[in-house]
């Protein structure tokens, strides 16, 4: 007897659990799935409509300029450009995604341009629009480089250097690792991510084990046996966290391979990765995925035990889910907000459970390592955790909420 | 052998306010006898019993079942104690084999012991042909026998049954009924509850009859027939119950 009969009613579980096909969908299908074709969907979207925004042919209009010959006959010579017949109603055109941008001319701008004069061209675009503001951005680009070439013609026509007008350079250059740059972008949703799939994996075993054995009548079943209640509760609660734990360590390994092919896929292309694969280029190391793991575990524990806890006291599965509800919104709550930029951790932060391991996991990601941050958030969570197993133990003591009726 | 000495069960309920489900009860089963606890729905049947079984602490009062102590020894309580009603029900994804063993390993059967029991039960029950077949591939009269296997793997001196035959078809309800004659017939104490007072005639050595949580008779068949005398059993457990008031007994 004692404490071998926490492992029986375990390993029981464990057998049911297995055999259970919902088991198969909420642990492994779903995150050995999610990963994959949410990265691979977001690189391969985004990537293929950066990529297309940055080579299309622009439907731009010119307004103005019928003075300027040569200039149109230069607009019209810059190969990125297709120029559109100028209409009254270019704003709407814009606006309803027919135009990209239109180009307004001043007047006299061929003579200004002769007698040395400055003027000022404008582009009009729809900042809504990602690919007008795509496309105003290639047309400045086009516009200066016309521009530059006017300046190097007058200069040589005066037998000037070019390096007249650039005295030095600017350039920016990023020293940030890779894996830092990616888990600024990146570490958020993924702490997040294994957080939210670390409670969903728990969620139906503890409904499962608690409202629905007293659902199905086999909670009487099992309390007419000789086993103390202490050790059920510890032996249902193990599964649980096998459970929690089996779905985020897979959540985990699926990212890792996914975000593996992305950087394979990436090189394939030949050093030249489409801008969405580069941007959710990301280096976990085996040692920053074990940290997660490890982190996630107090915060396992307390899913666990919570949930069993709140299950425990329905009568059955259906009415133990509308009792998870508002945990499942108490949990989002904080993992969203440490997906929001800024928010970084400080003492007060490291307290609030959840909010605060999503933000070290964001941290750990980015490959920084706050020791202090570290040890508060593994404790404080530890603690939680305790106080969530010791209701939860309580719970199960209690006739009134097991035979609820 | 079972002593219930003055149980007591109060519920509190929001509506209701005190609730004394079962109030001062007390009897003795001897072994080899069955005791029948006979009354209405309600009346503080499954809660004696629970109590019985420690399932549920009695708020005052004490029972010793099998010489342990209801309250000082629960775990040891239900060691010695098989437990069978209609409320309890079998784990679906376990296969007949795995449900009774699971309970003889939580009543703390060692391995050999264990597999011989298993061995044994399923013979005498006939229930080799669907031992790894899983509980919710189960017929009900198979599914009836499994659940007598789980009450009698830990081979308890006690058996406590409530209503076990609540639902059931004549068939099955047979079945139930010959084995709590052949538990009394192996010298186990039994004890059970119902309302069927065909049940209670056919079965049981002592008749207590329990009504608002209050045992109000007690004795053999024989002796309260003699008391109250009047042969049909239905009508003594409704005189006990509902007694005549002066006026309708004089009419």
């Amino acid at each position: 007897m004692s404490a071998r009969n926490a492992l029986f009613i375990y390993r029981k579980e464990l057998t049911e659990w297995l055999r259970d096909r919902r088991t198969l969908v909420s642990t492994v299908v779903v995150p050995l799935l999610l990963f994959p074709v949410l990265t691979a969907g977001f690189a391969g979207l985004a990537g293929s409509l950066l990529d297309k925004a940055k080579t299309e042919t622009i439907p731009v209009m010119v307004l103005g300029g019928e003075d300027s010959p040569a200039v149109l006959a230069e607009l019209r010579h810059m190969k990125d450009l297709a120029l559109v017949p100028a209409a009254e109603n270019w704003k709407e055109q814009i606006s309803s995604k027919q135009l990209r941008a239109a180009i307004a001319l001043p007047e006299h701008l061929q003579s200004s341009l002769a007698s040395g004069e400055s003027a000022e061209v404008k582009i009009y675009f729809h900042q809504g629009d990602l690919k007008s503001s795509l496309a105003a951005n290639r047309i400045e680009k086009s516009l200066k480089d016309y521009r530059d070439r006017i300046v190097s013609d007058r200069l040589a026509a005066r037998n000037l250097p070019v390096s007249l007008l650039h005295p030095f350079a600017v350039k920016q250059e990023n020293v940030a690792p890779a894996e830092q740059v990616s888990g600024a972008a990146l570490g958020g949703l993924i702490g997040y991510m294994v957080i939210l799939l670390c409670m969903t994996g728990g969620m139906y075993p503890a409904i499962d084990l608690t409202a629905g054995e007293k659902e199905r009548g086999t909670m009487e079943t099992l309390l007419t046996s000789p086993v103390s209640r202490l050790h059920i509760v510890l032996g249902k609660f193990f599964l649980v966290l096998t459970a929690s734990l089996a779905t985020a360590a897979l959540s985990i390994l699926s990212m890792g391979v996914s975000f593996l092919l992305i950087e394979k896929n990436a090189s394939a292309l030949d050093a030249a990765p489409s801008a969405g694969a580069q941007a959710l280029q990301l280096h976990v190391s085996f040692a920053s995925a074990l940290s997660i793991l490890l982190l996630v575990l107090p915060t396992a524990v307390f899913f666990a035990a919570a949930m069993l806890a709140i299950s425990l006291f329905a009568r059955t599965s259906k009415e133990a889910q509308t009792y998870l509800m508002p945990l499942n919104i108490l949990v989002v709550i904080p993992a969203v907000a440490s997906m929001l930029p800024g928010v970084e951790l400080t003492p007060r932060l490291a307290v609030i459970p959840i909010l605060s391991t999503s933000l070290l996991i964001k941290e750990i990601i980015s490959g920084t390592y706050h020791w202090n941050y570290i040890a508060l958030i593994f404790a404080s969570t530890c603690l939680y955790a305790a106080a969530a197993l010791f209701l939860a133990v309580k719970m199960f003591q209690r006739e009134s909420v097991l035979f609820r009726s | 052998m079972i002593e219930a000495r003055n149980l007591c069960k109060h519920f509190h309920d929001k509506k209701r306010g005190l609730i004394r489900a079962v109030d001062h009860v007390s009897f003795t089963c001897q072994p080899g006898r069955i005791y029948g606890l006979l009354g209405a729905n309600g009346a503080g049947k499954t809660t004696t019993l629970r109590m019985l079984a420690t399932i549920l602490q009695p708020t005052s009062g004490d029972a010793l079942v099998a010489g342990h102590d209801v309250i000082e020894h629960p775990e040891k309580v239900r060691a010695a104690v098989g437990f069978l009603s209609t409320a309890t029900a079998l784990y679906p994804r376990l296969t007949a084999q795995e449900m009774v063993e699971y309970f003889g390993r939580l009543a703390g059967l060692d391995e050999p012991t264990l597999k011989h029991r298993v061995d044994d039960l399923f013979a005498r029950l006939d229930m080799d042909s669907y031992r790894d077949r899983r509980c919710d591939k189960l017929s009900t009269g198979m599914k009836q026998k499994v659940s007598i296997a789980r009450t009698l793997v830990h081979d308890p001196p006690v058996m406590i049954f409530d209503e076990p035959t609540l639902g059931l078809d004549v068939m099955a309800a047979r079945s139930i009924v010959s084995f709590i004659r052949d538990c009394r017939d192996r010298g186990k104490t039994v004890i059970f509850s119902t309302h069927v007072m065909s049940e209670v005639e056919k079965l049981c050595d002592s008749i207590g009859i329990i009504h608002d949580g209050k045992l109000l008779a007690e004795g053999t068949l024989a002796e309260l027939r003699e008391k109250y005398a009047e042969t049909d059993l239905e009508e003594i457990f409704v005189r006990i119950v509902a007694p005549l008031t002066p006026a309708e007994a004089s009419a």
